[in-house]
């Protein structure tokens, strides 16, 4: 945990990245030969001019990001939800998976604090998966270039729910017998 | 509705950088630089992927994707896209341009929410890497295990909500 300062892994590329890169060139050099050049800038400038579109949103993402993760102290999230149970504790958990940005390095060390703050699976649950299918900041930077405005805010509407089933659906587990709390220190 | 969200976006980023301010100066440089590093990091793979996930999109012939995973496909669409997105690994670059990828190719819409739930829930990498060394390994295990029908209910709430 000696980088959980970083927010990401600071690097600008991946292997991720590269195999991306390598089928994208496929594609294009497919599109090209098969469709004629013409068609192949066609699809470029329509692609890029998406992208660009975007970046305000992505740049502005970051910045939120950035400000909420130095104006709102994990110590104090992680109190407010260890604190809370009942229904209301899994609202609130789901409330602060949507808000916290990060990326895993930062976020599960927050729910594994969750716990050890007394909040139960199902917060932890319902904070992980929030922030899996809902948080903004994910959706801003990487989902909103590659899906556009109207698809993305139609998937998270859809979503809202989510966090909080599963978070139910964790209590159910632990009530009919799943055990978890031995491995907590 | 692009305005709108700009216009909305960059409010926040305008009220919280007052907050800031008012917290001292330092904290406000800290906050802009922190963003504009991390925006600047990050645009390289978002481009790539997005201009790649249109290329691949258009070289796959539509007969490939539709029978499976197309608007007609139904639930079996929709559990082929969620066994689909569980097994692939990769960042967020990956996931999201094939979800892109296939949405332009002719995937359902309903179909490709229910890729994209899935590989965000599971994306084995980041389970293994992350989730399982930072977390005790039973609530782990426990998340997954409750997270099996989200990606079909993720589909069946999109197609109940409908598309805007």
């Amino acid at each position: 945990m000696k980088t959980a300062k970083s927010p990401r892994r600071r690097r600008a590329f991946d292997w991720s990245t590269a195999i991306i890169a390598i089928l994208a060139c496929t594609a294009a050099g497919t599109v090209y030969v098969r469709d004629g050049r013409e068609h192949f800038l066609h699809v470029l400038v329509g692609d890029v001019s998406l992208f660009g579109e975007m970046l305000p949103k992505v740049l502005a993402g970051c910045l939120i990001g950035a400000f909420v993760t130095l104006l709102l102290p994990r110590e104090m999230v992680a109190r407010w939800v260890g604190h809370e149970s009942g229904f209301t504790g899994l609202l609130i958990a789901a409330f602060f998976g949507f808000l916290l940005p990060g990326g895993p390095i930062t976020i599960y060390p927050v729910a594994g604090a969750f716990l050890v703050m007394g909040a139960d699976a199902g917060a932890v649950v319902a904070f992980i998966v929030s922030w899996t299918l809902i948080g903004y900041t994910r959706a801003l930077v990487w989902e909103l270039p590659f899906f556009g405005a109207d698809f993305v805010i139609w998937r998270m509407v859809a979503a809202i729910p989510l966090p909080i089933i599963a978070g139910l659906l964790a209590r159910i587990a632990v009530r009919a017998g799943f055990q978890y709390r031995d491995e907590i220190k | 509705m692009t305005l709108a969200i700009n216009v909305l976006l960059w409010l926040v980023v305008g009220i919280l950088a007052v907050i800031a301010a008012t917290r001292g100066r330092v904290l406000l440089d800290d906050g802009v630089r922190a963003g504009v590093m991390e925006f600047i990091l990050l645009l390289p793979r978002i481009g790539v992927g997005v201009v790649g996930s249109g290329f691949v999109a258009e070289a796959l012939p539509n007969e490939w994707i539709a029978p499976w995973i197309g608007p007609e496909s139904g639930l079996l669409g929709v559990a082929i896209a969620t066994i689909g997105g569980a097994l692939t690994p990769g960042g967020p670059v990956v996931g999201f341009s094939i979800g892109a990828a296939a949405l332009k190719s002719g995937a359902g819409a309903p179909q490709v929410i229910a890729y994209s739930t899935a590989w965000a829930l599971y994306a084995i990498h980041r389970l293994v890497i992350w989730e399982v060394p930072m977390m005790p390994a039973r609530v782990v295990w426990l998340r997954a295990l409750v997270s099996l029908p989200l990606p079909f209910l993720a589909a069946a709430l999109a197609i109940l909500l409908g598309r805007p």
